[in-house]
């Protein structure tokens, strides 16, 4: 048997939640920023499934969705897309 | 009440983990600490202990596994000497600083270069600065004491902090003395069941030890140090209450031997505490005003009860089974320390090494020693504090 | 037929939604997340990762956050393979049967200083899956060699490349007849998503050598992670395969490469790698007689 009961003097422990942007809002990282034609996407999944950042949802209606606040520009999405819905381009500041 | 049994330090060790009903054990042999591992291993085969044993490839996974194994949620031991213990050094803070509650036995043995098997407490004090609740027993009976209770004061939601307990390697490891083991119920009653600060069994999703910024680190550090002054609190109270429950009190931090008219103290730890206590014995029947202090729990560190002892004493003198190459003996160190904070007029400070790797040291020995301290600092022929690294040959 | 027509949702990438959130501190391009999501898709919450000195140690990211949804137990260089066992028999002795212990570590913390550790779960046969995602390389530490670096690879500390060859750890683990030994890339999620189901559904020591193609330390572009783990199948150098109940079965992207004729040029593989840049043509050939032995050694495994 054991029980959690947590220190009386509540000690900080060295424990960690699940949290969004642990290292911030990655999408600062980014130089170049994925752009979707979605007249060319064949809803394959491949950008989801290979998006490190998990910045990319597909949904069967909407297509891809990137999620510009984590996306990290790494370009993989472009990449591995069969159908080049996908493509790179300059991140320029407004 | 219970049973008495001639039991060696080690096996006696061995009894103590299977009354504590540890529900994972894993241990890697090394002399002189193998019957702990090979009892244990006897009384789970026969099924007189119920837990689950890792025979694990080395000390460092020991350990590992240990580690592993408390943060699950499970009551867990593991024993080690020497190269063993240092080999899993780097667990033994880490340990501490997850504050995971989980008792080890160091059946000490000097540190190689050269191979040497024989007991002295430098592999216990190499521990000093990682966080664990040291303590060091002087008999297989303390030994079995100990242990219980270091499983109490390891799992006390104000300490929350690893426990270590020494015993020195075949003089109290091998050589059996009578001990009494408590009733099974009995223990199972105070023990109770196994309490923790957090447990990574899936129940709640949780990350532990992960990158942190240095405040906060510090934080965390902070709080164990906060939790060593708290063990000093609950090391008494379990003492008072195992006294009461099962008839055997030790005194706390330090038991002491004669000090309250005593005009010297002497300060030892471990099994050669008794030949001192011998030795002071025949120097009061020669007429010297002799006390003897001797550590039990060497973290936290006891300043405080010394001081409270040796305040009025005209000189102190600090036997170390090991030593700080560089420096001096480490009780000595920690209690010169550790006084400095109660006063800044100290007694005459005596510092003797010896008994290293396992040399003996006897009743004899100690007398002459203390004798010819308290003959130089009466006769005004010591003026200050010594250091002394004794080597006793025959 | 209505518009409302349901569809059956693919494992990937509907399971793996939610496991791994964005805004993690691994480089850009990084194969970890995508290993660490087809995984999240398998197990979900019910896993237990032990992760060793690595590079998923930082890219964890910092307390009090962690980018992962499942528990982690960070732990010193050389022992996930011991911690995981205590986790596990631990769990056991608790009688928690539905949360798996996964050790997660790199080819530094595997092959190198882990290895007695693995060595020792794996002789216990303790049940635990071992994942080793393999980079190649002491990653996070700068790019140092790890005996797991391919020879001519270069990395600070060998940079004229690698004299000695790859530490085959797959193939050590099925020396140690365990029940579950597979090879996987980041460049097949399907394949490996199959595999880390197979592993779930059985019990005592597993083992997983996952490829993973690492940007800042292969010296490449981000973009071409996922190409580059596919190239290295497609040219053959590495094999998929899973080594179960005592046999060795090719996995299906492997399959068509048994064939030398239909493996892409090694060439192809190396030039899009700036760690090869320095290669020469006699250890091309080396290279190419090395794809040969291995090729032999699994067909003599498979037809076994």
């Amino acid at each position: 048997m054991v029980r959690v009961v947590r220190p009386r003097g509540g000690d900080k422990l060295p424990l960690s939640k699940p949290l969004v942007g642990v290292a911030g809002k990655t999408g600062l990282w980014r130089h170049v920023k994925p752009v979707v034609t979605l007249e060319k996407c064949i809803k394959c999944y491949q950008c989801e499934i290979f998006c490190p950042a998990i910045s990319i949802i597909v949904e069967p209606d909407t297509g891809p969705q990137i999620n510009y606040d984590y996306c990290k520009g790494c370009g993989i999405c472009a990449d591995v897309c069969p159908s080049g819905a996908i493509s790179m381009v300059p991140e320029v500041s407004t | 009440m219970g049973v008495k049994l001639a039991l060696t330090g080690n096996h006696a060790i061995a009894y103590a983990v299977k009354l504590a009903k540890p529900e994972v054990i894993a241990a890697y042999p090394i002399t002189p600490q193998t019957p702990i591992v090979e009892k244990l291993a006897e009384m789970i085969e026969s099924g007189e202990l119920k837990a689950r044993m890792i025979r694990v490839e080395s000390e460092h996974s020991a350990l590992a596994a240990c580690f592993g194994a408390a943060v699950a949620g499970a009551r867990t031991f593991t024993a080690t000497s020497s190269q063993g213990l240092l080999y899993m050094h780097e667990f033994v803070h880490w340990v501490s600083r997850a504050r995971a509650p989980l008792v080890m036995a160091i059946v000490s043995r000097t540190i190689n270069t050269p191979w040497n098997i024989w007991p002295d407490h430098s592999d216990f004090v190499d521990q000093r600065d990682a966080g664990w609740v040291m303590s060091y027993a002087m008999d297989p009976q303390e030994a079995f004491d100990l242990t219980l209770q270091a499983f109490k004061i390891s799992e006390d939601p104000d300490v929350y902090l690893p426990v270590m307990v020494g015993i020195e390697g075949f003089i109290v490891g091998h050589t059996a003395m009578p001990v009494e083991i408590p009733d099974e119920k009995l223990v199972e009653e105070w023990l109770g069941e196994r309490k923790q600060p957090y447990v990574i069994d899936g129940s709640e999703i949780l990350g532990l030890g992960g990158l942190t910024m240095p405040e906060d680190t510090e934080d965390m550090f902070y709080v164990i140090q906060k939790a060593q002054e708290n063990a000093k609190r609950v090391i008494k109270e379990v003492d008072e209450e195992y006294g009461k429950i099962f008839g055997r009190r030790y005194g706390g931090l330090i038991a002491c031997h004669y000090c309250n008219d005593a005009k010297y103290v002497a300060i030892a730890m471990g099994a050669w505490s008794g030949d001192l206590i011998e030795a002071v014995e025949k120097l009061r029947e020669d007429g010297y005003s002799v006390g003897v202090i001797r550590i039990r729990y060497y973290r936290p560190f006891p300043a405080e009860d010394v001081w409270n002892v040796v305040r009025g004493v005209k000189g102190v003198i600090v036997f170390d089974r090991a030593i700080s190459f560089g420096a001096w003996g480490p009780i000595y160190t920690d209690l010169v320390a550790g006084l400095s904070f109660y006063t800044n007029k100290l007694p005459y400070m005596v510092n003797v090494v010896a008994g290293i790797a396992g040399v003996n040291v006897t009743v004899g020995d100690f007398y002459n020693i203390v004798k010819s301290y308290v003959d130089g600092i009466e006769e005004g022929r010591i003026t200050r504090n010594v250091f002394e690294w004794r080597r006793i040959r025959r | 037929m209505s518009a409302e027509l349901s569809r059956a949702r693919p494992p990937l990438p509907y399971e793996a939604r939610g496991g791994v959130l964005p805004g993690d501190a691994a480089c850009p391009g990084c194969p970890i997340p995508i290993a660490l999501k087809t995984l999240s898709a398998v197990f979900k919450d019910k896993a237990i990762l032990v992760i060793p000195a690595c590079c998923t140690s930082v890219t964890t990211g910092i307390y009090p956050g962690q980018a992962y949804r499942f528990s982690v137990v960070h732990v010193p260089f050389a022992s996930a393979a011991a911690v995981a066992s205590g986790i596990a028999q631990a769990l056991r002795a608790r009688g928690i049967s539905d949360i798996h212990v996964i050790a997660w570590a790199g080819d530094g913390g595997t092959a190198d200083i882990g290895m007695a550790a693995v060595s020792g779960a794996a002789e216990r046969n303790e049940d635990i899956i071992y994942i080793m995602y393999d980079n190649e390389a002491y990653m996070n530490t700068g790019i140092q060699r790890s005996s797991s670096t391919p020879k001519g690879a270069w990395t600070t500390t060998t940079p004229t490349g690698k004299v000695e060859s790859k530490k085959d750890v797959a193939r050590i683990m099925i020396s140690h007849g365990v029940p579950y030994v597979a090879t996987a890339s980041i460049g097949y999620p399907h394949d490996l998503y199959s595999k880390l189901q197979r592993a779930k559904e059985l019990r005592g020591f597993r083992f997983i050598h996952i490829h993973a193609p690492c940007p800042p330390g292969w010296r490449f572009e981000p973009q071409f992670t996922v190409r580059i783990a596919k190239l290295a199948v497609e040219t053959g150098l590495f094999i998929l395969y899973e080594y179960i109940g005592g046999k060795l079965i090719i996995s299906g992207p492997s399959r068509p490469y048994r064939d030398p004729s239909k493996r892409k040029p090694i060439e192809e593989y190396l030039k899009m790698q700036g760690r090869f840049r320095n290669i020469t043509p006699e250890l091309i050939e080396e290279i190419k007689r090395y794809v040969d032995e291995n090729w032999k050694w699994i067909e003599k495994m498979a037809s076994g």
